[in-house]
């Protein structure tokens, strides 16, 4: 539908030849128990970033003994630098609803909820008319197939915050409320939009589901690393000639992302959007994968040209402006640790200063609420130790 | 019917109320606490085992009436094998766990809170009114700081709030805990306060921001009771008190609530319980007040007009079989529960007594009947009372309050500040001598006095309504109507009423079925009930705006908490076992002044000028 979506290279699973309703139509077929075990064979994790076991997740939530429960879809895709959920429900928006309906079926949940950012508004029509077709089809709405399951989805609209692809939030902005985390436990699984049980997975998460079903989860399993199973799709930005989504195997080294995006003189990369982290070239030969890099997809690479002062500014600029106002750690210690930016900017700071916020980041990244907080210091960290030279050499030092 | 206390599902604690039902666990669990292993009820937060086993957790957003936040991280613990510490009140213990509660991370994370908290706190704590009971400032100290590791604020962000009556609200002092919004939404579901805007700018607001005096605020001060700083407090009149006092020309004349006396010793570092009567007379009487009368005396007023007010609505309904007459009829003392229904059911005003408050009701007797005994002209008096309440300020204030030809008192005063004024001329309270209240009005009924606790004005009430109708005493033991006691939400009862004097006949055999209320979330429950229509064949009912009734006024002092309260409503009613007079129309004042003065009676037409009032539509949309 739209060519500025910039798929560069497509992959097995996500970017492949699939027959609309395919895995919906297998998966009514078969038995709760065996759906479960066949995500568990693919070892599909959450592909938002925490990488939670999507089996593990929806076992709980099947499990739950509750008379209503929900599948919410997290298209709240707001990390800076991260684009691929977008390209997704616009290219294959099949695959994400029907992977909503295969876990709907799973969990026993008889809505679907499709959280979309404010700033994907624009595709709400397509997805709408997208979802009437499907209705149409009788991919959705009452017994969809002739098999006796009754399923919809609905897509509602957030209003901005990044906050709320946090889930908790998210179900709270769901609720009508403010768009703040919540204390975990209880967590959605248990208790989660209008106090039901409730499984909320990324746009890609969902989108992965329907090949497992139709190609097993062993086929998954061949894809990726042992701990890192499959394929993901990677939004590379910035310095490089092939800005754009990239379907890749976990496993794949920064230095072949380099070389795949054509990417010249890179002096960093900053893997994870604005909370991830920034590596240096000596760190390229690092694997993306959960147990070396963890990412919910965001490559953003700098070269030599860039200043990463002004680069860590820019996040922390993010984070002040996205942070709830919740909790005391993010609220005020975004706001210190831009300070502190700030003192090296003008140079007006003492060591002793900068070496104590990164003392208050790690108290951040311990204290704070939700994974905002916990990952907004990580930028702060990485960029002032792996660039310390060029941050604070040629700069006289205050004592 | 009991009304539960609303809490929204994500910050509910995770309770397990029965671990025995639950199949395959346990009611308890076996954790390790600071190395030292012990078995606890499952489901039970972090911070309540730590209480038990009196290791004290730092908390700040955390307060026993309102439900769980997480958001201060004050009360952060270390979990082993989870990354991130984890907040304590928000952790419900369902595994076995262990627990580190004071290790290097846990005490670098409190002490980095602490800083950053006071990087943005404005104010100098001198200058403070909550200098010496500010939780905040507890923690500086707790935590050793001695510098503002972060910087320290250095201008006002924002202008002070004084344009209610009752709450003065200075956002530069808030740390943002959101007490007093949970106190708002949830406690009393009033709603005035949430937070607004985003990261570094959220703020507590009212709708569109506007001064507190323009939104639908009830002035029950709750918030203050709850705000661990300075960020909240009561508009405080004690300039001008003294000033008055300092007047020669002024004869200043001091009205008590029950409810100061039973709690004012705990501003004095007295456990809660106390009651310090006599002692409150003296230190009054010291700081040169020129009378010192009990309100208790108005309150037995009131139930002699309340009370008539009922009788003659069941005559009116039952005899005259007019439909217009409003049952149950709902008691109006407490000015946040009028202002609650001003607002929020304007419809059903006439459901209200129109019986001025005990507080409104001394004002008008002592410019008139008083200033003319004593022979004072009473542009003269300045008329102050002493109330647990914030909203006795807000409804002194209220124009039609003028029914003696003047401001029928001129100031509302809070037991905290009241506290204030005596610690400011020098007096210890505790250790000061008894003295009684000042004549003419120098006697009140226990009766008056138990109007302080939720349920006592409906006990008050039906003592004196029982014994007029039947003229017999009311049929419990030692007259204590244990039904109207204790802090249950909702309490419901009913009285048979047999063998009436001739007058009343018509009552004969009715069952008198009440209900007394405390907190408007409970009021609104009522509410709720009597436009549904099950309100039918109740008679009368009691609201107070505040949990657990006047004692837990939001002019009292902090902290609060239903412990607390219970034992400031046990101080009065022991005082009140031991009283001589007991019921309110037994009270010899109270018959002299319908003999001298209101000589029409109860509800008669001098009556009804001076202490009966009339309610605004106010609504929930102000311009």
């Amino acid at each position: 539908m739209n060519t500025l979506n910039k798929i560069k290279r497509t992959g097995p699973v996500l970017f492949s030849e699939y027959e609309k309703g395919s895995a919906v139509k297998k998966v009514l077929e078969m038995e709760r128990e065996d759906i479960l075990f066949e995500i568990k064979d693919s070892g599909l994790k959450g592909r938002g970033g925490a990488g939670f076991p999507v089996s593990t997740k929806w076992m709980i939530t099947a499990a739950a003994n509750a008379d209503k429960k929900f599948i919410v879809c997290n298209a709240d895709e707001g990390e800076p630098g991260t684009f691929k959920d977008r390209v997704l429900l616009l290219e294959y928006p099949e695959l994400v609803f029907e992977g909503m309906i295969i876990a709907g079926y799973t969990i026993g949940a008889k809505e679907g909820i499709v959280y979309l950012r404010a700033e994907y508004s624009y595709m709400l029509e397509f997805l709408e008319n997208f979802l009437e077709e499907m209705r149409k089809q009788n991919l959705l709405g009452k017994n969809i197939c002739g098999k006796g399951f009754d399923f919809d989805i609905f897509i509602r609209l957030g209003s901005g915050a990044y906050v709320c692809g946090e889930e908790t939030a998210l179900i709270e902005s769901l609720e009508g409320h403010r768009g703040e985390p919540r204390n975990r436990p209880p967590f959605p699984v248990n208790t989660g939009y209008l106090g039901f049980p409730t499984a909320v997975n990324n746009v890609e998460t969902l989108a992965s589901v329907p090949n497992i079903i139709n190609k097993g989860g062993e086929w998954y399993h061949k894809h990726g690393t042992d701990k890192s199973t499959g394929s993901k799709l990677f939004s590379v930005s910035g310095d490089c000639k092939y800005p754009g989504v990239y379907e890749l195997p976990w496993g794949t080294t920064l230095n072949e992302i380099i070389n795949i995006t054509g990417a010249e003189d890179t002096k960093a990369i900053q893997v994870g959007g604005a909370s991830g982290i920034c590596l240096p070239a000596t760190e390229f030969g690092r694997k993306l994968s959960y147990e070396d890099i963890s990412t919910g997809g965001s490559i953003m690479i700098f070269n030599k040209s860039r200043n990463m002062l002004e680069v860590l500014k820019n996040f922390m600029e993010f984070f002040v402006e996205e942070s709830c106002g919740q909790c005391t750690p993010c609220r005020i210690g975004n706001v210190k640790l831009l300070e502190g930016v700030e003192m090296i900017e003008k140079n007006e700071y003492t060591i002793e200063y900068i070496e104590k916020l990164k003392e208050l980041g790690r108290t951040m990244q311990v204290a704070s609420k939700c994974g905002l907080g916990q990952s907004s210091p990580n930028p702060f960290i990485s960029i002032l130790e792996n660039f310390k030279d060029e941050i604070f050499n040629n700069k006289p030092v205050l004592n | 019917m009991e009304k539960e206390l609303r809490s929204p599902v994500s910050q509910r604690p995770l309770i397990v109320k029965d671990g025995k039902s639950k199949t395959g666990i346990g009611a308890t669990v076996s954790i390790e606490l600071n190395g030292e292993k012990m078995q606890v009820q499952l489901g039970k937060t972090i911070l309540e085992i730590c209480k038990e086993n009196k290791i004290h957790i730092p908390t700040l957003c955390y307060h026993e009436d309102l439900c769980i936040a997480g958001n201060c991280r004050m009360c952060l613990v270390e979990v082993e094998g989870m990354r991130t510490l984890q907040a304590s009140c928000a952790f419900p213990v369902t595994s076995p766990v262990k627990i580190k509660t004071f290790s290097d991370k846990v005490r670098k994370a409190r002490k980095h809170i602490v800083d950053l908290m006071l990087s943005e706190h404005y104010g100098e704590c001198y200058s403070c009114v909550r200098n010496n009971n500010c939780e905040l400032q507890t923690l500086a100290k707790e935590y050793g700081v001695d510098s503002y590791e972060f910087g320290h604020i250095c201008e006002p962000r924002f202008e002070i709030d004084s344009s209610s009556h009752a709450v003065v609200r200075d956002m530069d002092k808030c740390i943002l805990c959101r007490r007093c919004v949970r106190t708002c939404i949830d406690l009393q579901e009033v709603g005035v306060l949430e937070a607004i805007n985003r990261g570094y700018d959220t703020k507590i607001s009212t709708f569109m921001d506007k001064p507190l005096a323009d939104v639908i605020c009830i002035n029950c001060g709750q918030c203050i009771n709850r705000c661990p700083t300075g960020a909240l407090h009561a508009n405080d009149p004690s300039d001008e008190i003294w000033k008055a006092i300092e007047d020669p020309k002024k004869h200043v004349v001091l009205q008590t609530a029950p409810s100061p006396r039973a709690a004012i010793g705990e501003e004095f570092g007295l456990p809660a319980g106390i009651s310090m009567t006599g002692q409150l007379n003296t230190a009054i009487k010291r700081m040169g007040f020129d009378r010192v009368f009990d309100t208790n005396f108005t309150a037995d007023l009131t139930i002699m007009e309340e009370g008539t007010e009922l009788l003659s609505r069941l005559r009116k309904a039952i005899v005259d079989k007019d439909s217009s007459v409003m049952l149950p009829q709902f008691t109006s003392c407490s000015p946040g529960w009028v202002k609650f229904i001003e607002h929020f059911y304007p419809e059903y005003l006439d459901y209200l007594s129109t019986a001025k408050s005990p507080q409104q009701m001394f004002g008008s007797v002592i410019k008139t009947f008083y200033a003319k005994e004593e022979g004072i002209d009473p542009k003269d008096i300045v008329t102050v009372a002493l109330m647990p309440c914030a909203a006795k300020k807000f409804e002194c204030n209220r124009p039609e309050m003028d029914s003696s030809g003047f401001k029928d008192v001129d100031y509302g005063l809070t037991t905290r500040e009241m506290a204030k004024m005596i610690r400011e001329a020098g007096l210890r309270l505790p250790e000061l001598p008894k003295t009684n209240f000042d004549e003419p009005f120098g006697d009140a009924s226990g009766a008056g006095l138990i109007f302080g606790a939720t349920g006592g004005v409906m006990e008050a009430a039906l003592r004196t309504v029982y014994e007029l109708v039947t003229g017999r005493p009311v049929p419990f033991k030692n007259l204590n109507i244990d039904v109207c006691r204790g802090m249950k939400g909702i309490k419901e009862a009913s009285v048979k009423l047999e063998n009436c004097k001739e007058e009343f006949g018509f009552l004969e055999g009715v069952e008198l079925k009440f209900i007394v209320a405390h907190g408007t979330a409970n009021a609104k429950h009522v509410m709720e009930m009597l436009i549904k229509g099950e309100l039918a064949g109740y008679h009368f009912v009691e609201i107070m705006a505040c949990p657990g009734g006047c004692i837990g006024g939001g002019g009292q002092p902090i902290p609060t908490s239903e412990l607390i309260r219970k034992l400031r409503v046990k101080a009065i009613y022991e005082e009140e076992a031991s009283m001589p007079v007991r019921k309110s129309h037994e009270n010899p004042r109270i018959k002299y002044i319908y003999e001298k003065f209101l000589t029409d009676g109860p509800g008669g037409k001098l009556s009804h000028k001076l202490l009966h009032t009339k309610y605004l539509k106010r609504g929930k949309y102000i311009n």
